[in-house]
């Protein structure tokens, strides 16, 4: 493959989504003196504020980047040029490489006249080419953004199994020349299946072997070892890389990648730490053809220059969040308590827990954990789950918390979306870990034998860390503003997100909870709702950890509760509602020596879904003398309000569930409502505006990880976050809770919250539980109620005519139909909320015609 | 003003004529044999130029609705009543300088098979939908707008499935099968469907002549916005009547074949009554059909009066007047 034939440059036919005014033909004298003509798209803009200069892959062309030409906003030219040999560029004939390919981009650019700021964009190998050419024009450029791409084979890492496929001389010529087998591969690895003129459109510039030539040798063309004679010129695009901590960059990333994996993104997220990054859960190696990768390209770009990514600053130093275990490193109080049945199993002191997790910390970093790694978490709330946490905060590892209760497959996603270096994890968790490939060098909590770990995969136990870390020193603790946990969401609302906390974030939550509760050091918390559990050792208090099940907190029985609080004589107890209720189903059980010590709780708080107030009121003769509280907030803020049960029941019924006053620390707004239902207004704090509730603290989360264009949505105005819930704040500022924007309908005659009519139809007579969601297109939705009734049907009906009737009488908003359902879907994690997501589209589904699938 | 109605004889057309009336409009009726009394009558066939001619004398201004309905006829005869008698109309009462023209039109000229969930009203597509009356109201609706402007206003509506007492159309064949223990539910009769009260439908062929000069050249679905599950309809339908809402189901897929081979039947033998099922009413019956109302309720600025409920109270009281 020396020579090839050579053929001149052409402009492309007619194809689908490209408009031909885009295409240009330019001469240009390439590094080898030659006359050279290359084929671009360029929408022309003169004069422009900025330049996108795009570069396409292998094997596909600048087509790849029509949709940017299209979508482009006054006054930003676009330029994406076709690689000589690629596209409708001349077919040379000669074997370029990198080197060459980097002079050959500065050859055109240079000819097209691309003068003023440039960002650089790019896809697959054309990623390594764009960098080269940034790193010689560093005076014009303004920013690179880098898609499915790689500078750097990852240590300890295959070569993607692909590309090592595809070079094997035996296959390279076939598959990448003599057959379009590499150009038709590529095309499916889009997750969507591509429409066929657009397949059509990527193969048309390659549909002989001749013009195909340049296929097989960029391939070839992939320097995997060192003695390969593209080596230096990589080395000289990763050096350069190592400069650009400062550019701005945007890493645009399709995550069902067999070619570039998420390694390649963790390993181009640590040489361009600052980056923004938008990983698509659902989108493959063409991820401008999966994802809108368009909207949030133009709005990363918008920012440019205008200083509004940056963070505001936060001042303020608050202790460690481990200031509390140094503080009582002498102390022989029990820190944490693990529970079987209503008997103390297993506990630790302050001063041994202070000290475990210093020689975890020291051993961890003897182990190769760095500051800044991700350490994912895969143990049970506990006293190993608080020593490992504490440890990785100590030393500045960042903490992963995803919750058992996202399902196998929920895990694998959120596992795969934060890519750990490191997983701890329970020997269950190590199983896991190795059946289902979750990302990181596994350590197991639980001792094992050198077999087994052989088995799972396991590189070291916690002892083993142990015996890493004695005699040795800690590092430096980790800044206020480094990175200390992603915590994963629910996922009650689609797909779950990271979200990542920085230290001073996490310090103040723990205040703003200690504050708004009056926690004083010394007090001791039964904690049956996992998360809380975790802040015990930062405030210096007792932990109890009750026996439960921890992904279905309706497994807690009262005598688990109540032996829990006498083995610590506890002050605080925090659960469920679903954990009360079988609290209260069981509470016959109780010996009079338990019932004695629930006498000793002077708060009980109960979070995580809205709390009946019926609920709170039994509740209350079990805990006679606390004070019932149910905060309000969510993974990315907590808390925002706070409301006790002497509130709720003054206040009364209305629109929605009243969560109280917003908490001293969290500056509560509404952004109202427009025509359509969208939450587009100025933040307010009128009473009765509904909008969406947004909030403004110390304590809410740094972002999404992996999730720029949502954390840009969720984060308007600067320094706000938008939660996603509709309310209105009601006389004497309360705040109320009408459900989640997403869940608003928009009909013809406005805007209607789910959460008041689900109330109004739950006073009919023989319903036990009403879901109210929306069919048909925004604007002109209808409303459909869903119910469960006393005398539930075996399968989905239409209600009675009276039912129906009935329920039209008790709502206030036009009903098109009313459904009864045997049951209704529940989140998994709360086991109480609705999923009205999941409601509404199987309305949507049988109300159009459809067949009565299962809900 | 004075106004021509055509298809006078039908429940809506008798609603729009007494409408018009009782706000002291002059109203003038056109159909081929005599109409309700009370009102001037020009007799002859929409087909009929000469007729038509005479019959727009003076007018200044026109509501449409004569048409040839049902699947049974060749398009011969669809075409000639249809397409030829609204160009008829368009071409008089342009020459007449009728002020405004409202087209009587059916969803049906936009829409085929799929299942319509907040749809806009479309343009007619005569080659793409099926049977000769939605093929030829879907010709007539695109010439008569055709020859709309500014002078010569033009307006086409098209209301969905209009009901009423007094409809032996859609109540009428409802009951009446319901009557015979022959009626079932299609599907899972869970397809919510749009459908119009007779008045709403008539104040909104009204409120087209007086909007017809701001918003001429349109086509606009009227409905009463109120979509409900089919199977919720018929119920309400045959309570209304005294009678018990149909236990009787059948597939879907079964009514649709059901339909096609007796429209084939019937197309051979063409007998003149409309056949029990056709596969065009079974798609109506078994898939979502309803419509987004904001634009039409903008460009009328009109709502409609008479909600469903109260539609099924007046259905109800009809029925039990009736049986007295």
């Amino acid at each position: 493959m020396t020579t090839g034939s050579t053929s001149p440059a052409s402009l492309p036919p007619q194809l689908s989504g490209l408009d031909p005014s885009w295409s240009r033909l330019v001469s240009a004298v390439d590094s080898e003196e030659q006359s050279r003509t290359w084929h671009v798209l360029d929408n022309g803009v003169e004069n422009p504020s900025l330049t996108l200069l795009c570069v396409h892959g292998n094997p596909t062309w600048s087509y790849l980047w029509r949709k940017v030409l299209q979508a482009a906003p006054p006054g930003i030219r676009v330029v994406a040029v076709d690689h000589l040999d690629m596209g409708y560029s001349d077919r040379t004939g000669t074997e370029r490489r990198l080197a060459q390919r980097i002079s050959d981009l500065g050859a055109v650019a240079d000819a097209l006249a691309i003068t003023g700021p440039v960002v650089t964009v790019a896809h697959d190998w054309g990623g390594p080419i764009s960098l080269g050419w940034a790193d010689l024009h560093r005076d014009q450029l303004a920013g690179v953004v880098l898609m499915n791409t790689a500078v750097h084979q990852p240590a300890g890492s295959p070569a993607p199994s692909l590309i090592r496929f595809a070079r094997s001389k035996a296959v390279l010529s076939q598959l990448c020349v003599r057959t379009s087998g590499f150009i038709r591969g590529t095309l499916r690895l889009a997750k969507k299946r591509l429409p066929r003129p657009v397949r059509a459109a990527y193969r048309a510039p390659y549909r002989s072997a001749a013009r195909r030539r340049a296929i097989g040798l960029f391939v070839a063309d992939i320097p995997l070892e060192e003695t390969h004679p593209s080596t230096p010129a990589l080395d000289a695009v990763v050096a350069a890389v190592g400069e650009m901590e400062r550019t701005p960059a945007l890493l645009l990333w399709g995550s069902k990648d067999p070619v570039f994996s998420d390694l390649y993104l963790r390993d181009l997220i640590v040489r361009l730490p600052d980056a923004a990054v938008h990983r698509y859960d659902d989108a493959g190696h063409l991820v401008s053809e999966d994802a809108d990768i368009v909207a949030p390209l133009y709005e990363w770009v918008s920012h440019l220059g205008t200083g509004s990514l940056e963070d505001p600053e936060v001042p303020g130093e608050r202790p460690a969040l481990w200031a509390a275990l140094e503080a009582r490193q002498s102390s022989s109080d029990a820190a944490v308590v693990e529970m079987v049945g209503d008997q103390p199993s297993r506990s630790i002191t302050f001063a041994e827990l202070a000290k475990d997790v210093e020689l975890v910390g020291a051993g961890l970093v003897a182990s190769g954990v760095s500051k800044g790694d991700r350490v994912s978490l895969l143990v049970p709330p506990g006293i190993d789950l608080t020593v490992c946490l504490y440890a990785c905060w100590r030393i500045g590892a960042v903490a992963v918390i995803a919750d058992a209760g996202l399902g196998a497959k929920g895990m694998t996603r959120a596992l795969k979306s934060a890519n750990p270096r490191y997983l701890i994890g329970v020997s269950r968790a190590m199983a896991a870990a190795r059946a289902m490939r979750w990302p990181g060098e596994r350590i197991s909590v639980d001792a094992m034998r050198s077999a087994r770990k052989r088995a799972l995969g396991v590189s070291a136990t916690l002892d083993d860390v142990r015996d890493r870390g004695q005699g040795r020193e800690l590092p430096e603790s980790p800044a206020s503003d480094d990175i200390a946990a992603v915590v994963f969401t629910s996922g009650a609302t689609g797909p779950a997100k990271g979200v990542v906390y920085r230290h001073r974030q996490a310090q103040a939550q723990r205040d703003a909870l200690m504050n708004l509760y009056g926690i004083g050091s010394g007090e001791r918390l039964v904690a049956a709702f996992p998360p809380f559990a975790l802040y015990g050792p930062a405030m210096g208090i007792t932990s109890v950890v009750p026996d439960m099940e921890v992904t279905s907190p309706g497994t807690l029985q009262a005598t688990a509760l109540a032996g829990a609080v006498l083995s610590v004589e506890a002050t605080m107890v925090f659960a469920s509602p679903a954990a009360l209720v079988n609290v209260l189903a069981t509470r016959e059980k109780l010996a009079p020596r338990m019932r004695e010590a629930l006498l000793g709780i002077r708060l009980l708080m109960s979070a995580g879904a809205p709390v009946p107030a019926a609920l709170l009121g039994a509740v209350s003769g079990l805990f006679p003398n606390a004070s019932l509280h149910t905060p309000y907030g969510m993974t990315e803020v907590l808390p925002v309000a706070d409301i006790s049960l002497a509130e709720v029941e003054a206040v009364g019924p209305g629109t929605g569930v009243c969560v109280g006053s917003p908490v001293a620390e969290a500056e509560v707004a509404i952004s109202p409502l427009n025509e359509d239902g969208a939450a587009t207004g100025e933040l307010t704090t009128e009473p009765h505006a509904v909008g969406e509730i947004c909030i403004r603290a110390a304590h809410a989360r740094e972002g999404y990880d992996k999730l720029w264009a949502v954390n840009q949505a969720a984060s308007q105005p600067a320094g706000w976050h938008r939660s996603g819930d509709v309310g209105h704040f009601g006389d004497a500022g309360r705040l109320w809770v009408e459900g989640r924007l997403h869940h608003i309908i928009r009909t013809d005659h406005g805007v209607v919250t789910p959460v008041g009519v689900e109330h109004a139809a739950e006073t009919v007579e023989g319903v036990a539980k009403a879901a109210v969601v929306a069919v048909g297109p925004v604007g002109t939705q209808q409303v459909v109620a869903v119910l469960v009734t006393d005398d539930a049907p075996r399968t989905a009906t239409l209600a009675g005519d009276e039912l129906a009737d009935r329920i039209r009488a008790a709502v206030n908003v036009p009903i098109a139909a009313v459904l009864t359902v045997p049951s209704l879907p529940v989140d998994k994690r709360h086991n109480s909320k609705i999923n009205r997501t999941k409601i509404g589209a199987w309305a949507e589904e049988i109300l159009a015609g459809g067949r009565v699938g299962k809900l | 003003m004075r106004v021509l109605v055509t298809g006078g004889t039908s429940l809506v057309g008798s609603h729009v004529a007494r409408l018009l009336k009782d706000r002291g409009d002059d109203v003038v009726l056109f159909q081929r044999g005599s109409g309700p009394a009370g009102y001037e009558q020009r007799l002859g066939d929409v087909s009929d130029a000469g007729a038509v001619t005479a019959a727009v004398a003076g007018i200044d201004a026109v509501v449409h609705m004569a048409a040839r309905v049902g699947i049974v006829g060749s398009w011969a005869e669809f075409e000639d009543t249809n397409v030829n008698g609204t160009a008829n109309l368009i071409a008089a009462s342009w020459a007449e300088g009728v002020s405004r023209f409202v087209y009587v039109s059916s969803p049906s000229v936009a829409h085929t098979g799929e299942s319509l969930v907040g749809a806009d009203a479309g343009v007619a597509t005569p080659d793409a939908v099926r049977g000769h009356y939605s093929k030829s109201k879907a010709q007539a609706e695109l010439l008569a707008l055709e020859a709309s402007g500014p002078s010569f206003p033009v307006l086409a509506l098209r209301p969905h499935l209009i009901w009423g007492p007094g409809d032996n159309q859609l109540v009428g064949r409802i009951v009446e099968r319901a009557r015979q223990g022959r009626l079932a539910t299609i599907g899972t009769g869970m397809a919510l469907i749009d459908t119009t009260y007779v008045s709403n439908a008539a104040s909104a062929i009204v409120a087209g002549l007086d909007r017809a000069p701001e918003v001429e050249g349109r086509a606009l679905v009227v409905s009463n916005g109120e979509p409900r599950p089919v199977a919720e309809l018929v119920s309400r339908i045959v309570r209304a009547a005294g009678l018990e809402p149909p236990r009787l189901k059948v597939p879907y897929a079964v009514a649709k074949a059901g339909g096609r081979a007796v429209e084939r039947v019937w197309d051979r033998t063409e007998r003149d009554a409309e056949p029990p099922m056709t596969s065009f009413l079974a798609e109506q019956l078994a898939t979502a059909h309803w419509f987004d109302q904001r634009e039409t309720r903008r460009a009328l600025q009109w709502e409609p009066e008479v909600s469903l409920a109260a539609g099924f109270e007046n259905l109800q009281e009809w029925f039990a007047y009736r049986s007295v």
